[in-house]
């Protein structure tokens, strides 16, 4: 231990004049989750390998199978893409349950800062990274004789919608990951992500299943989104699904920021 | 502002369980004050509470001049927490710890990596100012701990049991820490399980036993309260014990209590060598030989037993 005295740094700003600072609060908490993401194998695998190996299994695999004429890829890509957003945005649950569970959040909680940055941190990162994860599916696809027709609005719409639909699922998987127990409990909400999709026309019509499920695949909100990724990609008509598209995304994010804000600051780590 | 904290009918309950019932504090500007008590005494909610982590069911406090109630924000500004685990954030290196929360504490920019170096080195954390948090050993951390509570100095820092957990040389070092902070006028609020650790440090301090306080004062004050050592002899024989508590009692009181699967006798005494020969010698002269001699010094359980339990006459120094 050094016998140094302790030096005194003039305080950033006289106590009676203390503001919040939500936006550079959350720069300093995207930084930290960013680092949390890079460093994380876990994170990095699900993020980077897994959607990789999930688009070879469809097109390689069960391609032929459901769709004999090799253009199946043209079909699934944007559903791959989606189903990967999906689960890799749902892994907020399990880096925020595991967040509170380290006693570093009471600390945040105790500054003067908006405790709710620290979600938008988490957020933050989770989107940054499945955006690279779907721009390398996207890559992969197109080397695979993945063809879209998109143009630059097409392709910006893309982006626009992953995002949204990303930020929605990090967003509830944040609130789940604070209703969590534990990270085990918490990684519970991937599975219901997970699953979702396959019951979707990601990655066939829903007119081929049967009579129970299609209403469900058909009403769903993963359903609406792929339609409208679809069509931007290939160029196809979207009709008025992206409405409905963009009203889940939204709804899901004003759901996630309200009811995770509101638990954020109610629970403490012990 | 006479007092930086100054709480009065601080309570809290979680569900039928009552953690803090009417608890009052004071705490002076620049003093160092314990609250010492066992597991489950409510110390961390204390802390908790008082660092608006937890809200309080009743009571009001003001803490460095601002309503803990209606001014969360300002109070925050003025206070830093050290909680009872590490709060460090692992996955970080040293150097990226301290960086965050200088950028958190709003330092100007060109304040906040100066200000991170200087702290490595204060806490003399520079070698591993690189590695991540994780591979650091339980001193290392707490010390990063501390520095990151003292990006900014604050007005009051909150220590939650900081030695909880660590091996003797680290938590030397973390004494030294907090003996160097005492210097530079923050006011100190540390809780501990270890009379030893209030000993060593606090100017004052509160016992903190079943959500209230049963003691204050300094801790010569409380020693003196808390009873004095206990000279405990072994006998032979159940007999022998209870011949030697009839002789060693004092004139017209009661035999001492002979705990008699032991087989043995507890006498208050105060520890001096002159004490413990004159009664050895009084009972051989006697024909009551005592076979073997232990001191004993009061643990921190028959403390609270004692502070908590007052209603019966000092059961501390009759037992051993």
């Amino acid at each position: 231990m050094s016998t140094a005295t302790l030096t005194h740094p003039t305080p950033a700003a006289p106590l009676s004049d203390v503001r919040r600072r939500p936006f550079a609060d959350s720069k300093v908490f995207i930084g930290r989750s960013i680092k949390h993401s890079l460093r994380s194998i876990d994170a990095m695998m699900t993020a980077l390998a897994l959607p990789l190996i999930i688009l070879l299994m469809f097109v390689y695999v069960f391609g032929g199978a459901i769709q004999g004429d090799g253009r199946y890829i043209d079909y699934v890509v944007p559903g791959i893409i989606l189903l990967a957003a999906g689960f890799g945005s749902a892994e907020t649950s399990v880096t925020v349950a595991t967040d509170m569970t380290t006693g570093v959040i009471d600390r945040f909680r105790s500054l003067p800062v908006a405790a709710a940055s620290v979600l938008v941190g988490h957020v933050t990162a989770t989107v940054l990274r499945n955006l690279v994860s779907s721009v390398l599916v996207l890559g992969l696809a197109l080397a695979l004789g993945f063809r879209p027709h998109a143009g630059v609005l097409g392709w910006l719409g893309v982006v626009g919608v992953l995002a949204l639909f990303m930020s929605a699922i990090a967003w509830l998987a944040a609130t789940f990951g604070l209703l969590a127990k534990s990270a085990e409990g918490a990684a519970a909400f991937g599975f219901i992500v997970m699953f979702l999709p396959y019951v979707s026309s990601a990655f066939v019509p829903p007119a081929t299943m049967p009579g129970f499920l299609r209403p469900i695949a058909e009403h769903q909100p993963v359903t609406p989104v792929i339609e409208t990724l679809r069509g931007l990609m290939m160029g196809t008509p979207i009709g008025s699904v992206w409405i409905t598209a963009l009203a889940w995304c939204i709804g899901g994010i004003v759901l996630g920021v309200a009811a995770s804000s509101l638990l954020f600051g109610r629970r403490t780590a012990h | 502002m006479t007092y930086t904290i100054e709480a009065s009918g601080l309570t809290k309950s979680f569900g039928d369980t009552v953690v803090l019932d009417r608890v009052d504090l004071r705490i002076r500007a620049g003093e160092i004050f314990a609250l010492l008590g066992p597991n489950g005494a409510g110390k961390t909610t204390t802390v908790n509470i008082l660092s608006t982590l937890l809200r309080a069911d009743g009571g009001e406090v003001a803490v460095a001049g601002f309503d803990l109630a209606t001014q969360p924000l300002q109070v925050r500004s003025a206070i830093s927490l050290t909680g009872q685990y590490a709060a460090v954030d692992e996955v970080l290196t040293g150097r990226e710890n301290l960086v965050m929360m200088a950028r958190l504490r709003h330092l100007p920019k060109d304040r906040v990596r100066r200000r991170a170096d200087e702290l490595l080195d204060q806490f003399d954390l520079g070698d591993a100012a690189d590695r991540r948090a994780v591979t650091y050993s339980g001193g290392m951390r707490r010390r990063l701990d501390l520095a990151m509570s003292l990006v900014t100095v604050p007005v009051v820092l909150f220590l939650d049991e900081p030695t909880n957990g660590l091996d003797p040389r680290s938590r030397r070092e973390v004494w030294d820490a907090v003996t160097t902070l005492a210097g530079s006028g923050v006011t100190v609020l540390l809780t501990t399980q270890y009379l030893e650790e209030a000993d060593q440090l606090a100017d004052r301090i509160a016992v903190l036993a079943g959500g209230r306080i049963v003691d204050e004062g300094t801790a010569a004050e409380l020693k003196s309260r808390i009873g004095s050592e206990t000279l405990v002899l072994a006998f032979d024989t159940v007999a022998l014990a209870h011949r030697a508590a009839a002789l060693l009692a004092m004139p017209g009181e009661p035999a001492l209590a002979v705990d008699e699967t032991a087989v043995t006798v507890g006498i208050p005494t105060d520890g001096s060598a002159g004490t413990v020969l004159r009664t050895l010698t009084s009972l051989s002269a006697a024909g009551v030989p005592a076979a073997r001699v232990d001191m004993h010094t009061p643990t921190l359980d028959e403390v609270f037993l004692h502070l908590t339990d007052t209603t019966t006459p000092s059961t501390l120094e009759r037992t051993a």
